[in-house]
């Protein structure tokens, strides 16, 4: 008997439950009553309301992954500069809180910022008028960024731990101030961590939809809220338009796939290798 | 001088960055122990809320769906996707690579977008029951997380193992089960760890997947957009504290671990001195 059997009953799940289903939106995308049509991609593309939700998904998105940088830089930065021991007990105080459930951590700040809540109750102690933390586009940003901010440190402190030390010595003997090296040597050599940093936020962050509605409170709707929306509350009516949105969005994330693909690309194999 | 300056304000920002992601979690934990339902509000200490808690029997029963959706999913994706890396694995390169492209779509693909295609497909084939409408989804989306830990592991186990074990007289299934898969035990491990964290962890899938049934953060998030109960509050600090010791725990164990094993070798060098 041939080993390849063993593989058969996967194959079968996975023609069924993996690619069947991803055909299906294919399907609902373009088609209309069976008839092959453009007309649902179209409509979403042109479709103002949706096209300004989208608008807002990415400048939300983009604007979460530069804050994650740059505060995530430093700290993976100085973590790498760390004893070992310090440095791994340190790198895993940032990692923990990922371990806790994400609908979680968004709600521990929905009670910080409500009305009621402790920040409110802050400015109160110290005489300041409370202020509309919750439900506003900040609250949203906040979330994203403190969701996400782990993914960013994670692989630029991976590379930059891995770093070859020599390198900077040899910068310094050279004569190389310590922003010069760091500039010419270590922040080029660890592209590629900032470039997955940079995926790992930026596309979760493009799709995301439940920290949009805790957070900005329905009032600013992005992108997956739309899509939840045409599939939860409007039903099978829109599958459709909600295929097309779909399948737009499937589109832009690989677009940004192999756009940070090839930035490492071009960055240079001389970077930190392979990161995980 | 400035050397003292510049590690102060190393710790100082590294400080506060451990502030601001532990801040809520330390605040919602706290406030669990609140004896007001409004949260800011400090009435008094007390265990109300967990009483409360258990006591909830939605809450409770949610808990039961992610466990044991967990442990089921982690079960059965484990054994189908030891098996395929196990087959995948003499493939000749072209299936190969098919099969192992497709089943990256999962990891690749938005959750959002692989609940709302299980959405679709289950009502297309007329599968109606929640459970088992979560089940498929999280076995599904588990299956290529444990051929990609298997994986390496049967690359670096020989070929030849199993065809050593046939010629010395085993069937398939021993030689399968008695040779290769003790070899691979590692990455089958590593591969069920994974799986049923992935499960116990996920949101979007499931909330797209299923139907009429919640696991925890299904009810979290149609809870949360109700309004905040310290219910919640009480509940995510239990699953903290849990998490957090299981952390310890194993962290624990691998460096007890390396400080045996550092305690052998210098017995081992003492000896041979």
């Amino acid at each position: 008997m041939k080993r390849t059997v063993f593989a058969y009953p996967y194959v079968v799940w996975m023609l069924i439950f993996i690619l069947a289903p991803m055909l299906m939106i294919g399907y609902y995308a373009f088609t209309s009553e069976g008839a092959f049509t453009m007309e649902n991609v179209v409509g979403a593309l042109t479709n103002e309301m949706y096209m300004q939700v989208l608008l807002r998904s990415v400048w939300i998105a983009l604007k979460a992954t530069v804050i994650c940088l740059l505060l995530g830089y430093p700290i993976a930065y100085l973590l790498s500069n760390m004893k070992k021991s310090t440095a791994s007990l340190l790198s895993v105080l940032f990692i923990v809180p990922m371990w806790m459930n994400f609908l979680l951590r968004t709600y521990a700040w929905q009670v910080l910022l409500s009305p009621s809540g402790l920040l409110n109750g802050l400015l109160e102690v110290l005489g300041l008028p409370t202020q509309q933390f919750l439900y506003t586009e900040s609250a949203i940003m906040l979330g994203t960024v403190y969701n996400f901010l782990p993914f960013m440190i994670l692989p630029i402190y991976t590379v930059l731990s891995k770093m070859d030390r020599s390198l900077i010595e040899a910068s310094h003997d050279l004569g190389a101030n310590s922003v010069t090296t760091f500039l010419k040597v270590i922040f080029p050599l660890s592209i590629p961590g900032v470039i997955s940093g940079i995926t790992m936020v930026f596309i979760p962050a493009i799709t995301t939809f439940a920290i949009s509605r805790l957070l900005g409170g329905g009032k600013f709707m992005l992108y997956g809220d739309l899509i939840e929306n045409q599939f939860i509350t409007l039903g099978m009516d829109a599958w459709g338009s909600g295929s097309a949105l779909s399948f737009i969005l499937l589109v832009l994330v690989l677009i940004s796939m192999a756009i940070m693909r090839k930035a490492e690309r071009d960055a240079g194999e001389e970077g930190g290798g392979k990161l995980w | 001088m400035v050397k003292k300056l510049r590690n102060f304000f190393k710790g100082t920002y590294l400080g506060l960055m451990l502030v601001f992601l532990y801040a809520p979690i330390i605040v919602l934990m706290v406030f669990s122990f609140n004896d007001s339902k409004t949260m800011g509000n400090w009435t008094g200490f007390s265990f109300r809320w967990y009483e409360a808690l258990f006591r909830d029997s939605t809450i409770m029963s949610a808990l039961g769906v992610t466990f044991s959706v967990a442990i089921i999913s982690a079960v059965v994706s484990t054994v189908i996707g030891t098996f395929a890396a196990i087959g995948l694995n003499s493939m000749r390169k072209r299936p190969r690579a098919i099969i192992e492209n497709i089943s990256q779509l999962p990891v690749v693909n938005p959750d959002l977008v692989t609940g709302i295609s299980f959405m679709m497909l289950f009502a297309a084939l007329g599968i109606r029951d929640g459970y088992t409408r979560m089940l498929v989804a999280h076995i599904t989306f588990n299956i290529p997380y444990v051929i990609l830990s298997v994986m390496p592991k049967l690359r670096q186990s020989s070929n030849m193992l199993y065809e050593a074990a046939m010629d010395l007289g085993c069937t398939p299934w021993q030689a399968l089960t008695r040779v290769v898969i003790p070899d691979i035990m590692p990455g089958i491990v590593s591969g069920f760890i994974m799986a049923f964290t992935l499960s116990l962890d996920d949101f979007v899938v499931s909330w797209f997947a299923t139907d009429g049934i919640q696991n925890l953060s299904i009810y979290i998030y149609s809870s949360a957009r109700r309004g905040i109960s310290p219910k919640i509050n009480a509940l995510s600090t239990l699953l903290f504290v849990a998490v957090v010791t299981l952390l310890l725990f194993i962290n624990l164990k691998s460096i007890r671990e390396e400080k045996e094993a550092d305690i052998q070798r210098k017995k081992l060098k003492t000896k041979t001195r």
